[in-house]
């Protein structure tokens, strides 16, 4: 597991939503200013020009804007499991809100535990959180 | 149409490209210097007389170990244009502005690179621990730029229709093209459509076929004034717009995260590069489109309007990209999926051949060509006249 690549867990920007994802939470980073939310998180909201920021709990519903299938050569801890998912996922909050990810069979199952081939564009999704490494990441299963 | 300062104020007159390959024994710095030495050669323009120098951020050769082994004289203008293949027009631009504007006499723009060992595979060669933008899509397999092309690639064909046919127009045009250019990476390797739909899968939808090539190799250009242009051996192809691109909210090739992502960079520079020129696409008879992968054929017809909109895949059909009936014959010397792929500089070069009536593939009456550099990525384009 713990060959998978991960995020930077040191940016005090975005820590309080890895410190969500450890609760189980999915946060979105919203400016009052304006009320947007913007993914991925960023130190300047484009629409107010201002920096002060809130994360904010949502649905964890979404669905399948696309999909794709990897297979090697890749890195190796990805080699094991190819070919697999990997989703844009699109949530329900706003439809600008999307993220990367995978649909699994269940949060600890491995990212190649329902038929890549199966995922299709527009599945209704829901968040969960599994651990990879020394972090919990969000992904999805099937709602 | 106010004045534009730089239209056609100056010319691409020299071209010099290395032998294509796998595995080259030369290093990129050599490879760089025989590139430029022929480009000099080709315009018969002395070392010393060169002051400028332009290439890509992502060039592992420094201006000043060019400059040594070449022999310049005084450089006094350099620039780098950033996002890998999204550069090359832009660095001829910017050569072409430094022109114009009397801040260079003489400037060559150039780009080496040996990419086809497996170890110098940029993707492979991370931490584990991602620090970028990219630490929102890599932990979840999206590891390659293909696999990032992949995902737009399959909202492409759910919205407008585009099929895997449609992709095997644009790799098996480029391959016909490739079969008539000696150059090319794939000169004796015919691609058949069979071939191309049991091609092994990299990220699906994306099969083999819809990959760039690997390459070894090195190109570069000579860019002076008009008038000094006219002086010179070689037909001169004048530099007549050229432009840069990043759209609003845009994501370097993980462009997921706004309102329309397949609204690309190509749709911001084209708006430049049509504005500041006396032509319109329907003017332009040959093409050089940026083509690390398949998809981006359609997404960079649409983006500088040469159909509509959702159209871009439907364009191919009828061979309409193949030489010499195409409605838009298109990467006549192979591109980057069957000639080499050099982060698209060979693009340009073949763009000038076209002017020069020199091509391999030469389109009649080819008195403008126009060149691309990577969609999905901060891009640039360029119009180059007769």
């Amino acid at each position: 597991m713990s060959d998978f690549l991960l995020p930077d867990d040191t940016d005090p920007l975005t820590i309080p939503f890895w410190e969500g994802c450890r609760r189980g939470e999915l946060l979105m980073q919203r400016f009052p200013a304006s009320g947007s939310f913007c993914w991925p998180p960023r130190p300047m909201d484009p629409v107010s020009r201002t920096l002060e920021h809130e994360w904010v709990p949502v649905s964890g519903r979404g669905t399948v804007w696309s999909v794709a299938i990897p297979h090697p050569p890749l890195l190796p801890a990805y080699t094991d499991l190819a070919p697999y998912n990997v989703v844009v996922v699109e949530l329900e909050e706003d439809p600008t809100l999307r993220m990367v990810g995978n649909v699994v069979a269940a949060a600890d199952a491995p990212l190649n535990s329902v038929d890549p081939h199966s995922v299709a564009i527009g599945e209704p999704v829901q968040v969960v959180f599994a651990e990879v490494g020394d972090m919990v990441l969000p992904r999805w299963v099937r709602r | 149409m106010g004045v534009v300062p730089i239209q056609d104020r100056t010319a691409i007159v020299g071209i010099g490209q290395t032998a294509f390959g796998k595995g080259l024994e030369d290093s990129e710095l050599s490879l760089a210097c025989q590139a430029i030495s022929m480009a000099l050669d080709d315009c018969g323009i002395a070392p010393s007389e060169v002051d400028g120098l332009a290439s890509f951020t992502m060039e592992p050769n420094r201006e000043v170990d060019v400059a040594k082994n070449v022999g310049l004289g005084d450089i006094t203008w350099f620039s780098q244009v950033g996002y890998g293949g999204g550069a090359g027009c832009g660095v001829v631009t910017q050569a072409a502005m430094a022109v114009a504007t009397g801040q260079a006499e003489v400037v060559v723009a150039w780009r080496a690179r040996k990419r086809a060992s497996k170890a110098s595979r940029p993707w492979a060669n991370v931490a584990q621990r991602i620090e970028d933008g990219s630490q929102w899509s890599r932990p979840w397999g999206l590891l390659r730029p293909v696999d990032e092309i992949a995902l737009l690639t399959r909202r492409y064909m759910h919205e407008y229709g585009a099929t895997r046919d449609h992709l095997a127009n644009v790799a098996l045009a480029f391959r016909k093209h490739a079969n008539r250019n000696p150059a090319a990476t794939m000169y004796e390797k015919t691609l058949s459509r069979e071939q191309y739909m049991e091609g092994r899968w990299i990220s699906e939808p994306l099969c083999l076929f819809d990959n760039c090539l690997e390459t070894d190799g090195a190109l570069a250009v000579v860019v002076v004034s008009a008038e000094r242009a006219r002086d010179l051996p070689q037909v001169p192809a004048y530099i007549h717009s050229g432009a840069q691109g990043i759209p609003p909210q845009h994501n370097t090739m993980t462009n997921y995260f706004n309102a329309d992502p397949l609204l690309g960079p190509s749709w911001a520079a084209a708006k430049q590069l049509w504005k500041r020129s006396d032509f319109t696409p329907a003017d332009v008879k040959v093409a050089q489109l940026y083509d690390a992968f398949s998809p981006l054929i359609p997404l960079s017809l649409e983006g500088y309007g040469f159909c509509e909109r959702g159209e871009g895949a439907a364009f191919t059909d009828d061979g309409a990209l193949e030489w010499p009936h195409g409605r838009l014959p298109t990467n006549t010397a192979g591109g980057g999926m069957s000639e080499a792929y050099v982060h698209g500089f060979n693009l340009v070069l073949e763009g000038v051949r076209q002017i020069r009536g020199t091509s391999t593939s030469q389109v009649e009456g080819a008195d403008v060509s126009f060149v691309t550099s990577g969609e999905g990525v901060p891009t640039s384009a360029l119009l180059l006249r007769k």
